[in-house]
């Protein structure tokens, strides 16, 4: 047994199933019997992802099916015609509604989650007290690891209209005060704003790490010509990170849809709905809560659709800038 | 300038979370009447007494508790029998594997059909809700596979010479050499199942298997719903709330010191390809 596994990577990525000549079977039983504790081991991973990943895209059908509890996936009748459930989506009022907060809230954080982060990073890598940044960076990426319920208790503790700090200071120098979390003007100001305060110092990491790996002898030549530090900046560490930034900008732009259903959820209310509400926390309440099973499988399905054509496409895109995905 | 930005950069992350232990130790009148931006003048722990006091929040802590011990340690074995053979080149059917990991991390059939299966394999109204359909990160077992890749095949052949089996490799030399990896890795999945709140709100109706998080937001939230429907309701005071905020987030900022140190680690292989 010994002897079969060294010998082994001489045949690697051949993979493919031998043909069905005679003797070699017995030889790939052996093969696979030389390896048992290795694929038995892969057992648990691949059972769960069969289940759990696999399974759910059986239940898909749902989405062109008129979905009944009682007559099961297999049983429910076909949808007449079987896009019934997408076109109702797409002519109904919310489809707009939905599309336009998804997008925008999406696009607002994703804007937050970029420029903010690179200017932290920056501050990061030009701080020359070791002791300041070390204190920074700690403090700084500690708020991700905090559950959105805690950062929405942050949120009500600053800006809630009856108790919050900054109403509290509003109502008593300026006679009014606002509702940020109840008002469609303010709410997705918040959600981007929370998500920045939670994210900020977490996002910095990766552009700290592309800046430390910048050639010093670009900054020594930079100082010899006379460039001081902003001309550095600008000339050196910028350009030195852009494929960084590009790429992981091209990546976010694959999950365009994720608005995060963990946060508008926790967040919203009803008063919030016009400007609030996502395609993930309407699929919820369309499918758990009014049970409209099959209309909201048909959104969701849009929805990764959607999202695995745009992953497709950014990584074909991110491709160019020599660095995907896979 | 730079050591000021950064200032204030401490300050912005810092501050709200002072607001909200600030908030937890004054008195409800004094907040209700200087709106909580100046400090308080007087100290007091009722709030945390009544979160201590709360059946509700005494068992969704219960139920955090069990189902992050659980889930990570489940998470960690599975993802490292996952992950191991997934590094060893000469696995046969090995790319077809990452591929089929790979694939579920593209696309995903939706919230509703995914409802259907965690109902379909029995799993509503159970903790095991929260652990099983999360079992483990394809990313995290990319981390894994990463760095379970890096170890020199030379420790392998000698303890194989030696006769040991697979079970025994990776039990006697990988595991105790990844073990910073595996405490980023749990410390992720640590995270993920004290704060799991989407997986309770799909899958969990009894009120008795609520997780904290569900458990604090309902607090958090009760006067616009409860208030209203029944007027004598004891409207939870913002003393109490944020007292229930800062227990809640304790645990994970008393783990954070340690395992800190370990996390930039794991998010740099993250970054490398697998």
């Amino acid at each position: 047994m010994t002897l079969q596994q060294t010998r082994a990577p001489e045949r690697v990525e051949s993979s493919t199933p031998a043909p069905p000549e005679v003797g070699r079977p017995r030889q790939a039983r052996r093969r696979f019997w030389s390896f048992r504790t290795l694929l038995l081991m892969l057992v648990p991973g691949l059972l769960y992802l069969a289940v759990y990943k696999y399974g759910p895209m059986y239940g898909v059908l749902i989405a062109f099916k008129d979905y009944s509890i009682r007559e099961g996936i297999a049983g429910s009748p076909w949808a007449s015609p079987f896009y019934t459930h997408f076109e109702q989506f797409w002519t109904s009022p919310y489809f707009s509604t939905l599309m336009t907060n998804t997008v925008l809230i999406s696009v607002y954080k994703l804007v937050a989650g970029t420029i903010p982060p690179i200017i932290v990073a920056l501050l990061f890598n030009e701080c020359r007290l070791r002791w300041f940044r070390r204190l920074a960076q700690t403090v700084s990426y500690m708020p991700h690891f905090l559950s959105w319920v805690i950062v929405y208790g942050v949120t009500i503790a600053l800006l809630s209209q009856s108790t919050g700090l900054v109403n509290g200071f509003l109502r008593d120098n300026f006679g009014f005060t606002i509702g940020f979390l109840t008002s469609n003007t303010w709410f997705r100001s918040v959600l981007v704003g929370s998500d920045l305060w939670k994210d900020i110092g977490w996002g910095a990491i990766i552009y700290l790490a592309a800046m430390i790996g910048i050639d010093r002898t670009f900054y020594e030549a930079a100082r010899v010509d006379g460039a001081g530090r902003f001309r550095q900046i600008w000339h050196i560490t910028l350009p030195g990170i852009r494929p960084v930034i590009i790429l992981l900008l091209v990546l976010k732009l694959g999950n365009i849809l994720d608005a995060g259903f963990d946060q508008v959820y926790i967040f919203y209310n009803i008063q919030v709905y016009p400007t609030g509400d996502i395609i993930d926390t309407w699929v919820y309440r369309a499918g758990l809560e009014n049970l409209n099973y099959s209309l909201a499988a048909a959104v969701g399905l849009f929805k990764s659709v959607i999202g695995l054509v745009l992953i497709v496409v950014a990584n074909r895109i991110a491709r160019r800038w020599s660095a995907q995905l896979w | 300038m730079v050591n000021v930005l950064l200032g204030l950069v401490i300050v912005a992350a810092v501050l709200p979370l002072l607001v909200v232990v600030s908030a937890s130790f004054t008195p409800y009148s004094e907040i209700l009447s200087n709106g909580g931006y100046t400090l308080p003048t007087e100290f007091t722990l009722d709030g945390y007494r009544m979160v201590l006091a709360d059946s509700r929040l005494q068992q969704g802590f219960v139920v955090t508790t069990f189902v992050t011990v659980v889930g990570t340690a489940l998470n960690l074995v599975v993802s490292v029998l996952f992950a191991y053979p997934l590094s060893q080149h000469r696995l046969p059917g090995r790319r077809g594997i990452l591929f089929v990991a790979l694939l579920t991390t593209l696309f995903s059939a939706g919230i509703i059909p995914t409802y259907l299966v965690v109902k379909a394999t029995g799993l509503l109204d159970t903790v095991w809700a929260m652990i099983i359909p999360t079992t483990i990160s394809v990313f995290n077992v990319f981390i894994l596979k990463t760095f379970f890749e890096g170890i020199p095949g030379e420790l392998f052949e000698a303890a194989r010479i030696d006769g040991a089996g697979e079970l025994r490799l990776l039990l006697r030399i990988v595991v105790p050499l990844a073990v910073p990896v595996l405490m980023t890795i749990g410390l992720f999945y640590a995270v993920g199942h004290w704060n799991t709140f989407m997986a309770a709100v799909l899958y969990i109706r009894d009120a008795d298997l609520q997780p904290l998080q569900v458990v604090l937001r309902n607090l958090l939230t009760e006067v616009s719903s409860d208030a209203a429907a029944d007027p004598d309701a004891v409207v939870p005071t913002v003393t109490f709330r944020m007292s229930a905020v800062v227990l809640t987030a304790l645990p994970m900022i008393l783990l954070y010191p340690f395992i800190q140190k370990h996390f930039r680690h794991g998010v740099m292989l993250g970054s490398v390809k697998g």
